[in-house]
């Protein structure tokens, strides 16, 4: 026997979430609210990075480290409460895809520094090659 | 009957729930899409980051690049993305004049953003820096004018968006199509806060 409760939960409990879905007819504050929430993180994450770069509070070389880790972060936030994508259960299908899509991302970048950085390494200096060729 | 459970009372896997609703497999199919399109500008910045150097004659990043130009487009995009998620709630809602005056919002800030972008690409022109000035300015108008690019399709979706909305009212393949503009125009703005922080806040630092 299914009673009532469980199988209303058992409807609407596990399955999946679209990623950026607005509910139908849902609460629109705290629609709203959340969406709020993400723009004025989004706002203080990006008024840091220009602040970072404008003063002289991070050492010089470590700068870019700094920019780098709050680019992330505003990844992490746009992600999160514009893209709606979240670590719920109803939403493992949306994170793995993008746990790829990151690795992928991470492969090219670091993958053509790294294999570039080696190349110029391994290079003739321009001045010698051009001596050659006469 | 969609009934998750067996007469028994045995719970059935999620995987034996059957095929999810077509929302859902449209909102994933796009998501997939669109970390593809992240991909695509993946190998864009790798050439930047490789070329960021090679400036040949010409001028390095931190003498072309007015961050406060930067700072009001950075600004642009994300107001924009934040009355894109108002046009989704009031989607969500079925009101149809809010679902426009968001939208036109949307669209009036994707604008300016182009508008600043293009303007910022003309002076360098002007001033002979494009993009066949050196290797590094090739990477540079490539991977910012690609994102331009998709801004600019963005604007002409969201044209039609707000013309089917008009015409068709609510429908179901509508909300379908507007699911996929939203995350693509929240997407525009993921790739923009990494073009801005890694190429334009770090070039002038170089």
């Amino acid at each position: 026997m299914i009673s009532q409760a469980d199988h209303a939960s058992s409807a609407g409990g596990s399955t999946d979430t679209a990623p950026g879905d607005d509910e139908d007819g849902g609460d629109v504050a705290r629609g709203v609210a959340g969406y709020l929430l993400g723009l004025v993180l989004a706002i203080l994450l990006t008024a840091a990075s220009f602040w970072v770069v404008s003063s002289h509070v991070i050492y010089g070389p470590g700068i870019p480290v700094a920019i780098l880790v709050l680019a992330i972060a505003q990844m992490g936030i746009h992600l999160v409460f514009f893209l709606h994508i979240t670590t719920a259960a109803d939403n493992t299908n949306n994170v793995l895809a993008l746990a790829f899509g990151t690795l992928i991302v991470c492969l090219v970048v670091f993958g053509s520094l790294w294999i570039m950085a080696h190349l110029n390494h391994n290079m003739m200096p321009m001045n010698e090659l051009i001596q050659q060729q006469r | 009957m969609n009934s998750a459970a067996l007469p028994n009372g045995v719970k059935l896997p999620d995987s034996a729930h059957g095929p999810a609703s077509k929302r859902i497999i449209v909102g994933y199919g796009f998501w997939i899409f669109l970390l593809s399109d992240v991909i695509l500008f993946s190998s864009l910045f790798a050439a930047y980051a490789v070329l960021s150097t090679a400036v040949a004659d010409g001028p390095p990043g931190r003498q072309i690049f007015d961050l406060r130009n930067v700072a009001i487009e950075t600004g642009c995009l994300l107001a924009s993305s934040f009355a894109c998620g108002m046009a989704s709630l009031a989607v969500a809602q079925r009101n149809p004049k809010w679902t426009q005056i968001a939208l036109l919002v949307t669209g009036l800030l994707g604008c300016a953003f182009l508008a600043l972008e293009f303007r910022e690409f003309a002076g360098l022109i002007a001033r002979g820096d494009g993009p066949t000035r050196s290797a590094f300015l090739s990477s540079f108008f490539t991977l910012v004018g690609c994102h331009g690019l998709h801004v600019t399709a963005g604007l002409l979706w969201l044209g039609t968006m707000m013309a089917q909305f008009l015409a068709k009212g609510f429908r179901r393949d509508i909300r379908y199509r507007f699911l996929c503009f939203s995350l693509f125009w929240h997407a525009l703005d993921i790739i923009w806060v990494a073009i801005f922080s890694l190429v334009y806040l770090v070039g002038v630092t170089q």
